[in-house]
Order: C-alpha cells, then structure tokens, then sequence
C-alpha cells in the first residue's frame, strides 16, 4: 500500500518534530509539507501532531542506535533557517533509517548535502557572533541585541554562560523574537515579542567611545582593504556592533551629563530623549529567574 | 591628558605589530574570576578593521617612550611623536570594561622601551599582575618579551600571560645592524630558547602535578618585518622553517613594511607597503605548517623570490607536472594535500568519502573544492573534467588568469604593471 501524502501541523518544536516522524510511520503517510502554529489550507489531509516526550525519545532513540554523529547533525540542522527545513531532515532520517549510517561518510550525497551546506552556514555565523554580540550595561546587568538568520541563541548560550558566569546578562535574537536570560548559574530562553533598551548610562557611553577610538586608530591606512573587511565581517552584522552605531546616538544620550559636568547617580532611564520607554528587562531579570 | 587620548596614542603605536590572536589556551571559567579563553581552536575575531584586520585583543603599548632609536620604527627616539603611557591600573580597566562587553578576547601588552628592557619588563609585570591577581581577570593575554630581558623577569611574565612572543624584527642579522643597531641577534634569539624550555618543562610538570605554574601555556609568536631590507623570500622561508623547529614557535608572523620615514637607509616614504608579498609569505607559511612541504621545495637558488602571479602551491605543482594528474580515488592524502584547489579540509573529505561511493567532479565540487585550480591536476574515476582544455604551454596562463580574480584590485593592477614591464 503507498504512503498517502499528507500535511503535518506541530508546535515547532525539535520534540514536535520527532513526534512527526513517529505520526508518520505509525499511520504510514508522507508528509509534504511542515506547518507550525500559523494556519494552513490545504487540499491535503492535515494531522495536527501532539508533542509526546515519550515519542520524541523513542524517535531520537532510534536515531541515536545508528548514529550519534547524525543526531548532532539533526538537532543543529533543526536550529538553521534552511528553506523546507523539515522536508530536508524527514528525508535524511529516512535514509537514515533505510540504509545505516554509511552514507554519512560521503558529504556529497544529495540527500545529506544539503543538511551539511546549511549546518556550515549556521556554524559559520555561531563563529562570528561569538566574536561580534556587543553587550552594553545596564546598571549592572550586561545586554545586548543580535540579528541572526539561524536560531543561534541556543548555541551560543553555553559560551556566553562559562564566559561571563558570574555576571547577569541578557541576550536579545531580534529575528526569532527570544531573548536569553542568564543570571546566578541559570539561563532560560523564551519568546519576547519586542525589547526596548534603556539609553547607555555615562559609564557605558565612556566605554562605547573608547571602542570606537581604539578601532579608529587600530586600522593601518595605507594598508586599506574594504573588500577583505566586508568578506570577514558582512554588513549585516554591523547593525548591532557598537563600533558602527552612529555617534549622535550618544552625543545626545549625553548632553545633560556634559552641560552639569558632574556625575548624576540617577539611572538614565529617566530621561526620554529617545522616547524609548524605560527598560523592562534589566531591573526584573532577578524575578523572572 | 584623558584616557581618549592615550588609548589613540597608544594603540596608533601598537597597531604595526602583526600578531593578533586568542588561540591556544584552554581554560574554562574559574570561580571568582571573570572570563575565559576561546574554546575555539582558531580563536576569536571580534571585530575587523578597515584595513581587514582581526581585532582579536586589545593591542596597545604600556608606554611609547623608548630609547631605542630602530629607524624603522614610529617609536623611535628621534621622531617626533605624541608620547604617553597607561598607569596599570588604567589598563586593568580598559582591558575589564571592554572585556565585559565583548568587545575582544583579552589583552595584547607590548611596550616601547624605558631606561632599560629589565625596567619596561617590570611595569608590564606590574601591570599584568594587578589585572589577574587584583582584577581577577581570566581571558588571554598576549605579551612581548623584549629582548635583553634578565630570565626571571621573562619567568615571571610568562607565568602571567598566555602567549610570549619576542620578535625577530628584522630578517638578516645585516639588516638590523644596519636599521636597529641597538638590537642584537644573540638577544633575540636568547629569550625565544628560554621560553620554549620552560614552555617545554611547564608542560612535563603538569603532566605530574595538576597545579603546577603554567608558563606561556599557548606557546610563542614572533613576527619580522618584510620589504624593509633586501632580503630575499627565499631566506625569509628558510629562516620561518628553522625557528618552527628551533624554537616550536606557534606562529610567525610576517609585517609587511609601512613606511613610516624617510631615511637614506630604507625604501622612500611614497612606497606601497609590499602586500603581495606578504600574502605569498603567508600562503607559503601554511604549507609549511599545514601541508607537508619544505622551504626547500617551494624556492631555490634559480627562483629565490615568489611568482606575483601565481601562489606557492600552483607554482610549485607546475614545477613538478611529473606528479600530475592524481587519481582522487587512490591517490595517498599527502599527495591530495600537494595539488592546488585541495586543502587540509577537502582532503579529509575525499579520504573519507571515497570509501563509500565513486566521486565525480560534481561531488568534489559539493565537498569544497576548489575545481576551477584543482580541475588541471586530478582525475576522477580516470577521467579528467568534461570540456577541460589545456596544454603544458597554456597552463601557466590559465592559472594566471584564475589567480587574478582572486585578488583585489589593487594588487591585481600591480600584476598587470608587472605584466606590461
């Protein structure tokens, strides 16, 4: 008997996904293509798949008694934003089950290519932001803001929870809307539609031009080469780098402080010169943990 | 004068120094101290300057005053510079505030030299000390030893940071007799011994007692200066191939020359720093380091300088068309290594890939390698790539042509300068 082709609904979940492929060789259908919480219309039968951990185990299981090296692959390829994601991986598993590990062993083969090319492509931008996540303070807490295309937030937890252990930090991943939370030993990520930032206190906007002086003078102009620069560092990471923040952010997030010359202790929350509403985030991280 | 200030001063004068990276050491968090070093085994870049430049650490002097007077040099005494210098405890902040915020992977320290090497040695001591002990800072740091230093002072740095380096400057001894008269050879050469043998015995004790003192834990780095003397490429390679096995240096690292004065002695102020030749240094660095060849292979006596035309790699395979094509089904990895457009990565895969299934050009391409170079010089399944035209006569050519994509514009105008002369 064929497998019927078939529209599976999950919550977007790495477990939703596993219990998929189990849905899928339980009542013997294909899925042809992956909806998460939006609405789907389609002429195909629809199976809204429940989350079962008891499932999800078993799959992941199975995936594991063939290859330890395939269930890493999976659970990153999930993360990257490789179009028909899940198409993609349920091919692969299939293969996988049908025929052992050894195709893992030649990276050109077509069904495990693809995954490789987009895993490479999440690996490559993990390495960068490693490198360019820009924290500000926030009285106290660190924060900062990245613009990722892959759903690097989980990846890049474990680094920046042993590098700054024993500080409280937030990490905001504007494309998949969820925010990293990191204080006393415990991180926690979850879903945050928007994050407002507070404007930088004195110390923080000191600091920001002492980084943008050092990165000024650090560049050797007779060697200029934008092209080697934009091939290391492409313009799109620049967005959330201090060192490319326009200087009138700060010029004007300062001025009181320079007209009174002297230090205010008042948090610079109060003031609105941006019409940024004061931050939510710093001041309840302790609360929410 | 405000902190702005001695931080452009200061790493204005830093920034000539090539050395910039953060790998190396492993250690992870430690209670009570803020930070770690990259668990990566390349490092990590955190910015990347307009010349295209990793900004790994904060790379800054301690102090630009020196008396030393390397004609070479922005620092020199004679020249007419702003000077400055951090007290530590400046730098500790420095180094902590931006540490803090991601900006880089810990701190580079270097100094010029004050009264004599022992003293400036002694600062940078103090400095470090109260950045790891008061500050309890735990990421990298990168510091210079400099030469005529007394060995314990040396001990003592390298028990603090996590990579020495002490540079050659100057390739030949000739040359810096000639541009740092008050350098000498023997003591540049004197620290880098002692740094590899307690390197070396730091290791053994570790091995034995787990909290022994870790000295230099990431090894050492030097660098050398090119294009400010004659000295061809060929004893430049020569003289990298010996301290990687003299002295089991982690990296050398190659600074192409800027002009920074006019002096009778070194190339006029209007010439272009040789980056080129530079880039050559380095392609050939790699083989070196990551590909199984030898100095000796890739210059001699009748070719002492590199082909601006070509790299290392393409201009060594068409010297030695005896060894091509290679059959990528069987061909041992050594020998995948040496063919251009394969690299350490593609090699592995081919390794591993053939065992499983026939490779077509298809496949290598999938794999990352480079076919529009490699194509001229492997067989698949006995079979050279579809439409591929070429003969022993066109072959230098096409290689040329492919290299000229490659590069920027600028270097690339150099080569058709060439070309015309």
């Amino acid at each position: 008997m064929a497998w019927e082709d078939t529209v599976y609904q999950y919550d977007g979940s790495y477990d939703g996904f596993l219990c998929c492929i189990y849905e899928s060789y339980l009542n013997k259908e294909f899925p042809i293509a992956f909806y998460g919480d939006e609405e789907c219309f389609s002429l195909y039968p629809v199976r809204s798949i429940i989350t079962s951990p008891s499932h999800a185990r078993r799959v992941r299981r199975s995936i594991l008694r063939r290859s330890e090296a395939a269930d890493r692959l999976l659970q990153r390829a999930f993360l990257t934003c490789m179009e028909d994601k899940e198409l993609c991986l349920y091919r692969f598993i299939r293969k996988l089950y049908a025929e052992g590990a050894a195709f893992l062993k030649n990276q050109s083969d077509p069904v495990y290519y693809p995954l490789l090319k987009a895993v490479r492509h999440l690996n490559g931008e993990l390495e960068k932001l490693r490198g360019f996540v820009r924290f500000s303070e926030y009285s106290g807490v660190l924060g900062g803001e990245i613009e990722p295309k892959n759903r690097v937030l989980p990846l890049l937890r474990s680094h920046f929870c042993n590098r700054y252990a024993n500080e409280t930090f937030f990490l905001y991943d504007r494309t998949h809307r969820e925010l990293l939370l990191y204080d006393k030993g415990r991180s926690r990520i979850f879903p945050v539609d928007q994050l407002h930032l507070a404007l930088p206190g004195e110390e923080e906007v000191q600091y920001r031009r002492l980084w943008k002086c050092f990165y000024e003078h650090i560049a050797i102009q007779s060697r200029f080469n934008p092209r080697c620069q934009n091939t290391h560092m492409p313009k799109r990471y620049r967005g959330t780098m201090t060192e490319f923040l326009p200087d009138e952010f700060e010029r004007r997030a300062t001025a009181p402080y320079t007209a009174a010359d002297a230090v205010i202790p008042s948090a610079p929350s109060g003031r609105s010169a941006l019409e940024i509403p004061p931050p939510p985030v710093p001041p309840a991280v302790g609360s929410n943990l | 004068m405000d902190l702005l200030d001695k931080l452009a001063i200061l790493s204005d004068a830093a920034k000539y120094d090539a050395a910039c990276t953060s790998s190396g050491a492993r250690r992870g968090f430690r209670a009570g101290m803020i930070g770690n070093t990259s668990s990566s085994i390349a490092g990590c870049c955190h910015s990347f300057s307009a010349d295209g430049r990793c900004v790994t650490l904060l790379k800054v002097l301690m102090s630009n005053a020196c008396i030393y007077d390397c004609k070479y040099c922005v620092n020199r005494r004679s020249n007419d510079t702003r000077r400055a210098s951090f007290t530590p405890r400046e730098l500790a902040e420095l180094t902590i505030g931006f540490y803090r915020r991601n900006y880089i992977e810990g701190l580079f320290l270097s100094s010029g030299v004050l009264r004599d090497p022992d003293y400036t040695t002694e600062q940078m001591i103090r400095a470090l000390r109260l950045l790891r002990e008061e500050y309890r800072f735990n990421g990298y740091i990168h510091a210079k030893a400099i030469p005529g230093t007394s060995p314990e002072l040396i001990y003592q740095l390298g028990l603090l940071a996590d990579r020495l380096s002490v540079n050659v400057e100057l390739p030949s001894e000739a040359g810096l007799r000639l541009l740092a008269p008050e350098k000498h050879r023997a003591d540049i050469f004197r620290p880098m011994l002692q740094i590899r043998e307690r390197h070396a015995e730091s290791k053994a004790e570790l091995v034995k007692y787990r909290h022994a003192p870790r000295f230099a834990p990431a090894g050492q780095s030097t660098q050398m200066i090119v294009g400010a003397t004659g000295d061809s490429d060929r004893h430049i390679l020569h003289l990298t191939e010996s301290l990687y096995e003299r002295y089991r240096l982690k990296r050398v690292f190659f600074s192409a020359y800027v002009p920074v004065t006019e002096h009778a002695l070194l190339p006029s102020r209007d010439t272009k720093p040789p980056l080129l030749r530079e880039h050559r240094l380095y392609q050939a660095d790699w083989l070196l380091r990551f590909y199984g060849f030898r100095a000796e292979e890739l210059l001699d006596e009748q070719q002492p300088d590199f082909d601006p035309l070509l790299d290392p790699k393409c201009n060594w395979a068409l010297r030695h068309m005896e060894y091509f094509p290679v059959e990528v089904m069987t061909a041992d990895y050594e020998m995948l290594l040496r063919v251009p457009g394969i690299g350490v990565t593609g090699a592995r895969r081919i390794v591993s890939a053939r065992r499983v299934s026939h490779l077509s050009f298809a496949d290598l391409k999938k794999m990352g390698i480079v076919l529009k170079r490699a194509q001229f010089f492997i067989l698949c399944c006995g079979k050279s790539r579809d439409g591929l035209r070429f003969s022993a006569s066109t072959l230098l050519p096409q290689l040329v042509q492919i290299e000229r994509g490659e590069l920027p514009p600028e270097q690339a105008q150099q080569i058709s300068l060439f070309d015309a002369g």
